[in-house]
């Protein structure tokens, strides 16, 4: 089976392309450019696809996605949260180690590659935890989940709060070459929170999450890092102050990244008036200034990768008070879409909107990813960058229909995602 | 749609001051006697009637005033601004003799409100009504003792009582075929 | 609420406080309604509050109190709500630890919802009876200087005080110690002070907040005894300003921490006004709600 991906807009940061032209794909790998497509066309084992107008991209990574499994089967399943990443573009996607059981051993790790390999359409990447059980106390068996595929570790939510712990397991996984990737928070500052401290957490009655617990986990970590020498990635960063922070730090050669969550540069604190609980998340949505903030950083490259923080709750779950709702968004199907207004506003251009879904994340992860050139694995994307789309969180294909984008009115529909030469989505 | 002026500002005066004489013949007792009118129009018309039994039997009974919206039996149908005035009533109604005043008499609807809410501040030996209009079209079996005019309308139309103190003139007008 | 709609339900409060003069106090327009107190925090005042205003009004009364913990195991709040609507209450007034619950509620039933405090957040009926009890006595409250003493980053009374003050036209004060004011309060347009004896200058109302003993426990100040002497309204305080001040108090007092026994009794306090004041506020709540379309 070829498919012959006809006259769209070709953007591949990791080789410099943007152009206009052709692909061809056989046997799973991008077989070349042709410039002359009536010869291929005639082959009747040859789908052809017509892609004029269209953008034509390497399939998205996301660094950061909760798939539900093991554990959470009512919230995702390996089915439905990769088809809801292969409708928003994305062709592989990291899945986090909070799952019932932990993955914090090999064996966690190999259940969830074999429900992969069986049920997702699209390349799940598990990342394990840094302690077992996610509990900050002793690292958990990092270098045999690395042998079993993990690509990274993290305690996810539970960030690691003792410093020793946390020294301790970045000097141990640098024997493995994966990132160590943390979410910043300290939790005693944050206790009990559940929106941005500020005046609208205090009009709304609301326990606030400062901005100082995300700032002094960032700057922890930064120094521990530099300390032990390791490969640090922050995850979903929401404060002005973080970005300062790593921007710094990488300026005196720091081996840091981070990434970006959509609803982090979408939406401000004023999405969870009327206590809208698909608009809680943690970190919580932020201020304008923050908002401002993150878009700097995207731009000048401080921060490296757009990642969605992907976390589908039930119905049942998201309407009860909101101290009590789960953290968390939806985010996969809008992802693409949130992220295309830094290109109309300005801040990024599509190349360097697209590098942040594909070449980043692949660099971070130490994956052969993110690339359509001559060779590679075919996960490929085409999206119309223009169409205007009304978002209606029932028609997402996720379990989660948890999404304060609900009825935005958006630009930007995925109509084809390949993986490994397959369509897995298309319009 | 037509327009009909039913009484006049003459005809208006010589209503009040025969309901005034009125009362007074049938209730010797000046002092036992308590006049209370029914918001809006029904209290400037007691205060009119209150004067004319002066003129008559040289006392004027004390005055008081119901605002029966927390009587009605239209609750259900709602309103923007649903609007509660006070009712002030600053005297003893136990044995006495109550004249309850309104401008028209229509349903009855609103009488036996206003009955309701009286008895609620204790037990007058009677309750008698007074009205400016009645224009028949009773829903409840109540009548009233003193009636300035009557006037035969239909469910369609509108009787309207323009007093001095609130609009500036002192009409009765009926709108509608 | 718009300072219209305020005034409105101010206005109507009077005519229902003319209702508890009467002989029977009692008026038959909630008559045949049924009216659930949806309780998740213990309140036994404003409960029986709300409580007898219902009665007033002829309503149908049930009392439904659910201890803390079924709010995190067991049933929804949705589920129960919904549980009392299908025994036909026509209106729902809730009292939950958690703010935002009565939006859950609103978003979902068709009844109508009448809130009696969420977490830290607002406390509407306890606002108005505030401001129907300074109106009453001061005669307007324009121009007037509020000063609120205490936890007032935890209290949903402050919340809903400061704004329904606020909207009337006065001028706000708080007063406390400074890991009880929320950092972003001088956003809402309130003067911050953390002096009481500052805070006190040419003020007209003093609304003292009840200082919770879990508030200490949680590290927020040392100990009662320091709290009552930096921040607990006594004569000499009271000296600091002229002489018609009211001094306030939402209830229950703790005598001798935020207020000295003789404050508490001295002829400046409103606070039995305010209880009083609380029924006749809250009929006018009920009846507002059930007949119009405000909530």
């Amino acid at each position: 089976m070829r498919i012959l991906i006809k006259g769209g807009n070709i953007v591949d940061p990791s080789s410099g392309v943007n152009r206009r032209g052709n692909i061809l794909i056989d046997d799973g790998i991008i077989h070349s450019y042709p410039e002359r497509t009536k010869t291929i066309e005639k082959d009747a084992e040859t789908r052809v696809i017509d892609a004029a107008g269209k953008v034509v991209a390497p399939g998205f990574i996301d660094m950061h996605t909760n798939l539900g499994e093991p554990g959470y089967e009512h919230k995702e399943t390996m089915r439905t949260g990769s088809m809801a990443a292969a409708a928003g573009g994305f062709t592989t996607v990291v899945c986090m180690p909070s799952t019932v059981p932990v993955n914090d051993n090999a064996s966690v790790t190999e259940y969830i590659l074999f429900k992969a390999r069986t049920e997702a359409v699209v390349n799940v990447l598990p990342i394990g935890a840094i302690t077992k059980g996610l509990e900050g106390a002793y690292i958990a068996e990092i270098g045999e989940m690395r042998e079993a595929g993990c690509v990274g570790v993290t305690d996810a939510q539970y960030p690691v709060m003792d410093s020793r712990v946390m020294r301790l397991a970045m000097e141990y996984t640098k024997a493995f070459d994966i990132p160590v990737i943390t979410d910043c928070q300290d939790v005693d500052l944050a206790t009990g929170g559940v929106a941005n401290e500020g005046y609208i957490s205090t009009m709304l009655g609301l326990k606030g999450v400062p901005s100082a617990s995300e700032e002094v986990m960032v700057s922890r970590n930064i120094s521990l890092a530099e300390l032990a020498g390791a490969r640090l990635h922050i995850s979903h960063v929401s404060t002005k102050g973080a970005v300062r922070l790593i921007r710094e730090a990488k300026q005196r050669g720091c081996n840091i990244t981070a990434e970006a969550a959509p609803h982090h540069f979408g939406l401000t604190e004023q999405a969870v008036i009327g206590y809208d609980t698909m608009a809680k998340v943690s970190p919580p949505l932020r201020t304008e200034a923050d908002v401002v903030a993150l878009k700097e950083g995207l731009r000048d490259g401080t921060i490296d990768v757009i990642a969605t923080s992907h976390s589908p709750h039930t119905e049942d779950e998201i309407k009860v008070e909101f101290d009590l709702a789960p953290f968390g968004i939806s985010a996969l199907e809008t992802a693409l879409q949130v992220s295309l207004q830094l290109v109309r506003d300005g801040v990024l251009t599509l190349p360097e909107m697209i590098e942040k879904f594909t070449v980043k994340p692949a660099q971070v992860l130490g994956i052969p990813k993110g690339s359509i050139r001559v060779g590679a694995t075919a996960d490929v994307v085409i999206f119309d960058e223009h169409e205007l789309v009304t978002v209606d969180r029932a028609t997402f294909l996720s379990k989660g229909k948890n999404t304060p984008f609900h009825g935005a009115e958006l630009t930007g529909r995925v109509l084809w995602t390949i993986v490994g030469g397959e369509v897995v989505y298309s319009v | 749609m037509c327009t009909k002026t039913v009484m006049g500002p003459e005809l208006i005066k010589e209503a009040v001051t025969r309901i005034a004489c009125e009362i007074v013949a049938r209730n010797s007792q000046v002092e036992d006697l308590r006049i209370i009118g029914v918001r809006t129009r029904g209290v400037h018309i007691a205060e009119r009637i209150a004067v004319g039994i002066k003129h008559t039997a040289k006392e004027k009974p004390l005055i008081g005033v119901v605002d029966i919206t927390l009587y009605r039996d239209d609750l259900r149908r709602k309103s923007q601004w649903p609007e509660v005035k006070r009712t002030n009533i600053p005297f003893n109604v136990d044995n006495k003799t109550v004249v309850l005043v309104d401008d028209v008499l229509y349903t009855g609807r609103t009488a036996r409100a206003a009955m309701e809410a009286i008895m609620d501040y204790g037990r007058p030996d009677s309750i008698q009504l007074a009205v400016l209009i009645d224009r028949g079209l009773r829903e409840l079996p109540i009548h009233a003792d003193y009636v300035g005019a009557t006037v035969d309308t239909s469910a369609a139309q509108t009787v309207k009582v323009l007093l001095e103190e609130l609009d500036g003139r002192d009409e009765v007008i009926v709108h509608g075929e | 609420m718009s300072s219209e709609e305020i005034t409105h339900i101010l206005d109507t409060s009077e005519s229902m406080k003319e209702v508890s003069t009467r002989d029977v106090k009692k008026v038959p327009v909630l008559r045949g309604a049924t009216v659930v107190n949806l309780f998740f925090e213990p309140s036994t005042r404003t409960r029986s509050s709300f409580e007898i205003a219902e009665k007033r009004l002829s309503a149908d009364v049930l009392n439904f109190s659910l201890s803390q913990s079924s709010i995190v195991k067991g049933e929804t709040l949705l589920d129960t709500s919904r549980n009392l609507v299908a025994m036909g209450a026509s209106v729902i007034v809730i009292r939950h630890s958690m703010s935002g619950a009565p939006w859950v509620l609103a978003r979902e039933l068709n009844s109508s919802i009448i809130n009696a405090g969420d977490g830290s957040h607002e406390h509407p009926s306890q606002a108005l009876l505030d401001l129907f009890t300074v109106r009453e006595i001061k005669g307007d409250i324009r121009g007037l200087k509020v000063l609120i003493v205490g936890d007032i980053l935890h209290s949903r009374v402050a919340g809903s005080n400061i704004w329904g003050f606020l909207k009337l036209g006065a001028e706000v004060r708080v007063a406390g110690p400074p890991t009880m004011i929320p950092s972003y309060v001088e956003d809402f347009g309130v003067k911050v002070f953390y002096n009481l004896d500052e805070a006190l200058d040419g003020v007209d109302v003093v609304m003292m907040l009840r200082i919770q003993r879990e508030r200490q426990e949680g590290g927020m100040f040392p100990s009662l005894r320091e709290y009552s002497k930096f921040y607990g309204l006594t004569q000499e305080r009271l000296k600091l300003t002229d002489g018609d001040v009211l001094v306030m108090h939402p209830g229950p007092i703790n005598r001798g921490v935020e207020l000295s026994s003789e404050v508490a009794d001295a002829n400046q306090s409103v606070i039995l006004d305010q209880v009083a004041n609380g029924i006749a506020v809250r009929m006018a709540m009920l009846y507002v709600v059930s007949t119009g379309s405000l909530s």
